[in-house]
């Protein structure tokens, strides 16, 4: 049979010489490519003050979009639970009342959105089926709790802040990821 | 009745016997399938509908065993009757897909395409036409048509912007409640359903304009913006009411009631009642009065086309498995890491979102928990 990788070695069973029995040059060997590392460039990371760079298709926590007025997108309309293949979506719809068009993109909007972090698998699917560009990934992780409480993320931990009034936080919580700009129906 | 001869008609290489008068539309769809062409305007149950949303044009290739000349153009086919040994070829005529798309796009022209939004997602005969002969975007650069907002009354919200004018509300006003008080005024671009003074529609039965709208023009106020409807559940059900058939579908979620329909069948139709025999029209009453469970008997999962979005999450036939930890670690329940309903702000019990008359607003959900 053809190998599928041509990486696997044949292992040699022949007994060994009397140079090979002597063991030390073979220790004398290990230790010299264990010192050789010494001089090489370290591969390790410190990680809390450096940080690696995500992929430009990195799907992490999930953030909920306002358009350039800071008005909230997402109108609920029920394509990301409906596409979700984790059901970590859950959401309550409102009308938007007079005196509230400036929070709210159009006549209808999430009053409730919750999004389950314990069931996300963060596939993206509620990026891909959102039709109103409100709800996508960003480059940042979940980050960890010690009760399963702190997992429920609500509206008011997955809204991006207002541009109009936090404009810097806005920035960077967008940082690049609100990439295509959806024309209005 | 006896006498009325039977003529032959072949529909996209199915012949199948039809009496006469029967319609190229009907007989396609007792033949099913997607030999049936698509029909936005004609309502089998109401009479003179038909004719003027052009979705249902199909080819005449053979006019009948006398005449077998071809018709020179596309007819529609809710309103051209059989002939003996009639040709129709519907869906295997490239001419008709064309014409379709063509009245697809004519029809979307002034269309807002705010599914997102609209209570019809999901159940809307325009959606389904788009998504099968439409096309990716719009060729039109003018502004959308819009109109001034008509206020309906507590139980209908109009959408004008969405209606496709194919006057079922106007003939289900006229045939099936006691008055009309709606209808299309002025003409042309301008033309637009309204009561022409003020007025409310809510007289009985005059529900039924809700479930024989075709697109989301005309929906139920008592639902409005309550759920998507692929997230209820819908189940037959009947109660004893002395104005109407009694029988129709409750949209449920859980043990809420979120909307009351008339059944409908594999044509968006409504079907007729299994106590009368007669169109199952439901009262104003049953519609949107009733939406406690305890109201209606219910009598299982109504049924969903395989293809629709709305049988996601159903299951017919599914019971519930019986919870066994308990038995096996006697009698002691397991200690829960976590009850989502303690954290969770959606769906909570205090907020009853079916008995709240007209949408949620925000003040519905400013009461912390």
């Amino acid at each position: 049979m053809e190998a599928l990788t041509n990486r696997a070695k044949q292992i040699d069973r022949s007994p060994m010489t009397a140079w090979e029995k002597m063991y030390l040059p073979a220790i004398v060997k290990g230790l010299g490519i264990t010192f050789s590392h010494m001089f090489k460039k370290r591969p390790t990371i410190q990680y809390p003050e450096v940080q690696r760079p995500f992929s430009s298709v990195f799907r992490g926590l999930h953030v909920l979009n306002r358009d350039e007025e800071g008005r909230e997108r997402c109108t609920a309309c029920g394509l990301c639970a409906v596409a979700c293949p984790a059901e970590a979506i859950t959401m309550e719809a409102a009308e938007r009342e007079h005196g509230e068009e400036n929070l709210y993109r159009e006549e209808k909007y999430a009053a409730k959105y919750e999004i389950n972090m314990l069931r996300c698998i963060f596939c993206g699917l509620c990026e891909e089926a959102c039709p109103k560009d409100a709800i996508y990934l960003s480059e940042t992780f979940a980050p960890a709790h010690y009760d399963r409480k702190g997992f429920i993320y609500g509206k008011d931990d997955l809204l991006i802040p207002d541009p109009n009034t936090h404009r810097e936080a806005y920035e960077k919580a967008a940082a690049g990821r609100v990439r295509h700009k959806v024309s209005a129906f | 009745m006896s006498d009325t001869p039977l003529f032959k008609v072949t529909i996209d290489n199915i012949t199948i016997d039809v009496p006469a008068g029967t319609t190229v539309l009907e007989a396609a769809r007792k033949i099913g399938g997607e030999v049936a062409p698509p029909a936005m305007c004609f309502y089998s149950k109401l009479e003179g509908s038909g004719g003027k949303c052009r979705t249902c044009l199909v080819e005449v290739s053979k006019g009948s065993e006398k005449d077998p000349r071809p018709m020179p153009k596309l007819v529609a086919s809710c309103r051209t009757t059989v002939m003996d040994g009639m040709e129709v070829k519907n869906i295997t005529s490239d001419r008709v897909r064309d014409a379709r798309a063509g009245v697809v796009e004519f029809l979307l022209i002034n269309h807002p395409l705010d599914c997102p939004i609209c209570d019809q997602a999901g159940e809307c005969h325009l959606q389904d036409l788009g998504y099968e002969h439409g096309a990716q975007g719009t060729r039109y650069e003018f502004q959308r048509r819009t109109f001034k907002k008509h206020d309906l009354g507590p139980y209908i919200q109009l959408h004008m912007t969405r209606c496709i004018l194919c006057y079922r509300c106007v003939f289900t006003a006229d045939q099936v409640s006691e008055k009309r008080v709606h209808g299309i005024l002025d003409r042309g671009d301008h033309a637009e359903i309204a009561t022409y003074i003020e007025k409310s529609l809510d007289n009985d039965f005059i529900g039924n304009v809700i479930d024989v709208c075709p697109v989301g023009a005309l929906t139920d106020k008592t639902f409005r913006f309550k759920n998507r409807v692929w997230f209820t559940k819908p189940v037959f059900a009947h109660r004893n009411c002395d104005k109407c058939c009694g029988e129709a579908t409750l949209w449920m979620r859980g043990d809420e009631v979120f909307r009351v329909t008339a059944r409908k069948d594999e044509w968006g139709e409504i079907m007729d009642s299994e106590k009368t025999g007669k169109t199952g029209w439901i009262c104003n009453d049953c519609r949107f009065d009733k939406k406690e469970a305890g109201d209606w008997t219910i009598e299982g999962l109504a049924d969903i086309s395989r293809h629709s979005v709305i049988g996601q999450g159903k299951y017919p036939g599914l019971t519930m498995p019986k919870e066994t930890i308990s038995k096996v670690m006697d009698g002691r329940n397991p200690r829960l890491l976590m009850d989502i309903h303690e954290v969770s702000e959606v769906n909570r019990p205090e907020i009853e979102l079916s008995e709240i008359q007209g949408p949620a607003t925000s003040a519905v959900f400013k009461t912390k928990k």
